[in-house]
């Protein structure tokens, strides 16, 4: 054991996203030991989780799982994927393991796969609330049984153990919901023997996949090797380049600390870590450290429902009305607001009149420090309220009170936005937001998560 | 009066989770790193001040390794909310790439 390598392979950075078929051969012909694949992120907003939609294509997921499930099958590895379906809530995994039955009955294939479920009921997490063992991060939404109660859908972010014990009634095929990325390269190599620091260290290198190369050319594969002091890594494309800078500074990407990667059971310290070439293309990683942590917690995602959204857009180009555009604006408003209070009896504290100015602010708000408006602006008309067909309803109102909306240069009627499309308004659906962002801590790291076994 | 983005490779910014967002600022060698360094351009207070957050908030991080300096502060207005305007937190850093730098 104390001698034991691993290599361990990384499909991509995101399950939808996409690799080459090439890489991926190349790579588990040089001897892999697991593929990984993270598939899920926060990064793009609340919607995922709150609505239980994956974040297809779900072709681009089948035939990316359809590449690493034969590769493996074919060389006798597993396979681990975390965050199925982007938000890794239920309904995410068991679109996942659909697509992943649909895939064995096409191709004839036959193993045991595993599907554990991070989805916490909010009964569950509001006892756990009330015990004391829920505690915020910073910074948090504030959060009581209430809120918990009107949430929409959480999920446990799982740490190494749930996937261990998976692996360890030899499962091939692993299906996690919501999962920590380093996880998903870290599981395996430390049930086998390789110490946690070098595993988890090749995890949060491994988890982005081709993305601490030099130059990521498209979504790729990335490969490492580890042992007791360290581990290697080295993409399998021959065009891709790993360099002892680029693998460094991948440890910035998406993390607010530097050195400091804070995971279910403890913290990797890269103070010390060294990163030195070796040949052309691979950096050797050592010298980080694990600090394991004195209570066990795993992190909780949660959203919940605020309204629903329609929106249109339009242009404004008029110098007259951009020279006074917040006048112009802060009038629409109040015209806007009575008139929806007259014809639909909505009083202005019950729904979001947002005005998104771009060519002003719209990308920064109210922290845009320059306040120079150009020839013209784009402006969005953001409605959202309690439900589609009321901010459906508003939409006509205040896209017509501000085509017609006057300023003192002009006698008569004017037509002051132009809009681009015909029907102007744009339901946009359900609006979300995260309402947890807090730590559970737990006396069992598997505890919250259920396995579900099945041979396919 | 130079430029910020003159002294760097790589000015960038993206929610670290949904409630917080990290800049990364990569410097072109060792000598444009120190010549930021010594001109104070770039400062917890200075984040502070641009980000409307309180300068205990900000993390700052100067990484000698990489001739970086990583800033993380808490996102005022969290990813996705009803008036969020940049989900992935990526255009935040726009105001530091033309920072003033003292010769």
């Amino acid at each position: 054991m104390a001698n034991k390598k691993m290599r361990a392979v990384a499909a991509t950075g995101n399950l939808s996203t996409g690799f080459r078929e090439d890489s991926l051969v190349l790579a588990v012909e040089q001897g892999a030991n697991f593929i990984g694949c993270d598939a899920g992120t926060t990064d793009s907003g609340p919607y995922y989780l709150g609505s239980g939609k994956p974040r297809g294509p779900r072709e681009g997921v089948k035939r990316n799982l359809r590449l690493i499930l034969r590769e493996a099958l074919k060389a006798g590895i597993p396979v681990i994927v975390g965050s199925a379906g982007h938000a890794g809530g239920q309904p995410h995994l068991e679109w996942t393991l659909d697509i992943i039955r649909e895939l064995a009955r096409e191709h004839d294939w036959h193993f045991k796969l595993a599907a554990i479920d991070s989805e916490i009921e909010k009964d569950v997490l509001a006892d756990a609330f009330n015990r004391g063992e829920i505690t915020p991060l910073c910074p948090a939404p504030p959060l009581d049984d209430r809120a918990i109660k009107h949430a929409e859908r959480f999920v446990a972010m799982m740490g190494v153990e749930p996937i261990q014990q998976a692996l360890s009634v030899v499962a091939q095929v692993v299906i996690g919901g919501r999962c920590s990325d380093v996880a998903i390269y870290a599981a395996l190599p430390v049930l086998q023997g390789i110490p946690k620091q070098v595993a988890f260290h090749a995890g949060k290198i491994l988890e982005c996949g081709a993305a601490s190369a030099a130059q990521r050319l498209y979504p790729d594969c990335m490969a490492a090797e580890l042992d007791q002091d360290g581990f290697t890594v080295e993409p399998p494309n021959p065009a891709i380049r790993c360099t002892a800078q680029s693998v460094a500074a991948h440890a910035l990407y998406e993390n607010a600390d530097p050195y400091h990667l804070v995971e279910s059971g403890g913290v990797l310290d890269t103070t010390d870590a060294k990163y030195e070439p070796v040949g052309e293309r691979a950096v050797r990683v050592t010298g980080s450290r694990f600090i394991p942590s004195k209570k066990y917690t795993v992190r909780i995602e949660g959203v919940s429902l605020v309204g629903y959204r329609s929106i249109v857009m339009a242009g404004i180009r008029d110098p007259l009305v951009l020279r006074q555009l917040d006048t112009f604006l802060s009038t629409l408003r109040t015209v806007i607001e009575r008139k929806v209070s007259d014809s639909m009896k909505l009083s202005a504290d019950t729904y979001t009149l947002n005005f998104r100015v771009y060519g002003r602010n719209g990308t920064l708000g109210d922290l845009e420090p320059l306040s120079e408006v150009g020839h013209e602006v784009g402006l969005i008309i953001d409605v959202v309220a309690a439900t589609q067909s009321l901010a459906a309803d508003i939409i006509p109102i205040a896209s017509h009170t501000g085509l017609h909306h006057p300023i003192p240069e002009h006698e008569g009627l004017i037509s002051n936005l132009a809009y681009p499309f015909s029907p102007g308004g744009i339901d946009a659906g359900p609006v979300y937001s995260f309402c947890i962002n807090h730590v559970w801590e737990l006396n069992e790291p598997c505890k919250p998560f259920a396995m579900k076994m099945e041979v396919l | 009066m130079l430029e910020l983005w003159q002294f760097t490779k790589l000015i960038r910014s993206k929610n670290a989770g949904p409630f917080e967002l990290t800049f990364d600022i990569m410097f072109k060698n060792r000598e444009s790193f120190n010549d930021m360094l010594k001109s104070e351009a770039l400062s917890p207070k200075v984040i502070a001040e641009l980000y409307g957050v309180d300068v205990k908030q900000v993390r700052f991080f100067v990484v000698e390794q990489l001739l970086a300096i990583k800033i993380s502060i808490p996102r005022r207005v969290f990813s996705g909310d009803v008036r969020d305007t940049d989900i992935y937190g990526g255009q935040f850093h726009g105001p530091l790439v033309r920072l003033p730098i003292k010769e």
